[in-house]
């Protein structure tokens, strides 16, 4: 029966013992919706390759690196994120409602899913494995200052600390801060300075020092 | 429903440090399952809340004991059976052994895939309804205890609140997600002080904010 399971992309055909419950299920619910034409298997493929290769952080990054440039286009982007976003054709599933928000020097935002892992998929890419972990989506509403303090990110007890908890369908995006020493950059030059991390609130930016112009 | 899935405030669990990744899948029936999440969706048999319902209704120890990807594969199982794409039989044996059904809305097709992630679902409505709240209002969520889905966590009920921003109307997930038509409401990011959801002992300078729904507020 093994073999029936057996998506036949794969290069090697494992022994039913070493699979897990988990990847016995799937393998079972590809074969059968498949085989009953509700699911397209190079749909499945290309699914898979959009998330893998086609989104992902560096659209973020471009979009802050313009509103760190460009005025007008940073207050088109906290008025109406979705549609200042969509400038760059960046739209779609998991990012057709979005709002931005600014950090400032007295405030810091920082953005969780606690009952699930809502994410803006069209500008972050999907979730990292921490951002969907019970232990950040417990720990980001009750205690984001230490929190943030295991990521190596330590926010000064004077500053303002805004989480947002994505219960419904607007996702979030965070413009941080842009970092000192950047006058004069372009905007591909500060794009590699915005992190996927400091999007989230995770992270800052990165240290232009740090970076080969 | 209260459930494994509402976390917010919960401790003990293991920490996940933030690492560089690089493919969002770490194995490889990890992606599998996201897209048969996905291409399945598109058949229109159920909507996203029903899918995040499907996916946080069951014992609290199965979902916190599941992994990310693993409590995704449960999930559509339970939605493939009770709208009657397979049955339990034909996922046993891994095979076909009736015919299909005819759905809302065809196959995803490969050449379709770019334009469907693109277009997204958008969850706003328009209805011809006042807010009943603006921006800076004070508001009061509500305390209820529902056995079906609900998008309030537990940490923010029965909570004093500031209306924030005032995003527009939304299909409501507490009714769609039940297949109880959309019933679009109002919806709210509503700015909670750290010291109103954990005590005084809370940072003093902690806000939460949380999107909510016109039926989760009363007036403050």
């Amino acid at each position: 029966m093994a073999e029936h399971h057996g998506a036949h992309h794969h290069d090697h055909e494992h022994d039913g013992s070493e699979l897990s419950e988990a990847e016995l299920r799937v393998r079972a619910l590809e074969s059968v919706l498949v085989e009953k034409e509700y699911v397209d298997r190079a749909a499945l493929d290309g699914i898979v390759e959009f998330y893998e290769k086609k989104v992902g952080p560096r659209n973020g990054a471009r979009v802050i690196a313009k509103a760190w440039s460009d005025r007008q286009f940073s207050e088109r982007l906290r008025s109406d994120a979705t549609t200042a976003i969509a400038e760059f054709g960046f739209t779609g599933r998991q990012s057709e409602h979005l709002v931005a928000v600014e950090n400032t020097k007295d405030a810091h935002n920082l953005v969780v899913c606690t009952l699930c892992s809502c994410y803006p998929w069209a500008v972050l890419g999907l979730p990292p494995t921490w951002y969907k972990s019970a232990h950040y989506r417990s720990t980001a509403v009750l205690d984001p200052r230490g929190l943030l303090a295991s990521f190596g990110v330590d926010i000064p007890e004077a500053t303002r600390i805004h989480v947002w908890d994505s219960t419904a369908e607007v996702r979030y995006l965070v413009i941080p801060l842009r970092p000192a020493g950047t006058d004069g950059w372009s905007e591909e030059q500060l794009a590699q300075l915005v992190t996927r991390d400091s999007m989230i609130g995770t992270g800052l930016p990165l240290d232009p020092r740090d970076v080969p112009l | 429903m209260n459930g494994g899935h509402d976390v917010g405030g919960m401790m003990g669990f293991a920490p996940v440090l933030p690492a560089s990744e690089g493919s969002p899948f770490h194995e490889e029936w990890e992606g599998r399952i996201f897209a048969l999440s996905v291409a399945t969706g598109a058949l229109g048999e159920w909507n996203i809340d029903a899918g995040r319902y499907a996916r946080e209704a069951r014992s609290p120890l199965d979902y916190l004991s599941s992994s990310y990807f693993e409590l995704w594969s449960k999930g559509l199982l339970d939605l493939v059976l009770s709208h009657g794409l397979a049955t339990s039989e034909e996922i046993a044996q891994g095979r076909s052994l009736e015919q299909p059904k005819i759905t809302k809305r065809g196959r995803l097709l490969a050449s379709m895939v770019g334009s469907f992630l693109a277009g997204g679902t958008p969850y706003r409505r328009s209805i011809l309804t006042e807010p009943l709240f603006r921006a800076g209002d004070q508001v009061q969520t509500k305390t209820y205890n529902p056995r079906g889905h609900t998008r309030l966590p537990r940490y923010a009920r029965g909570k004093p609140g500031t209306v924030e921003i005032v995003h527009g109307v939304f299909v409501f997930p507490d009714a769609n997600a039940h297949y109880e038509s959309e019933q679009p409401h109002w919806c709210y990011s509503v700015a909670f002080r750290g010291t109103d959801l954990w005590g005084e002992s809370a940072d003093p300078n902690l806000r939460v904010n949380v999107d909510c729904w016109e039926p989760y507020l009363a007036p403050g």
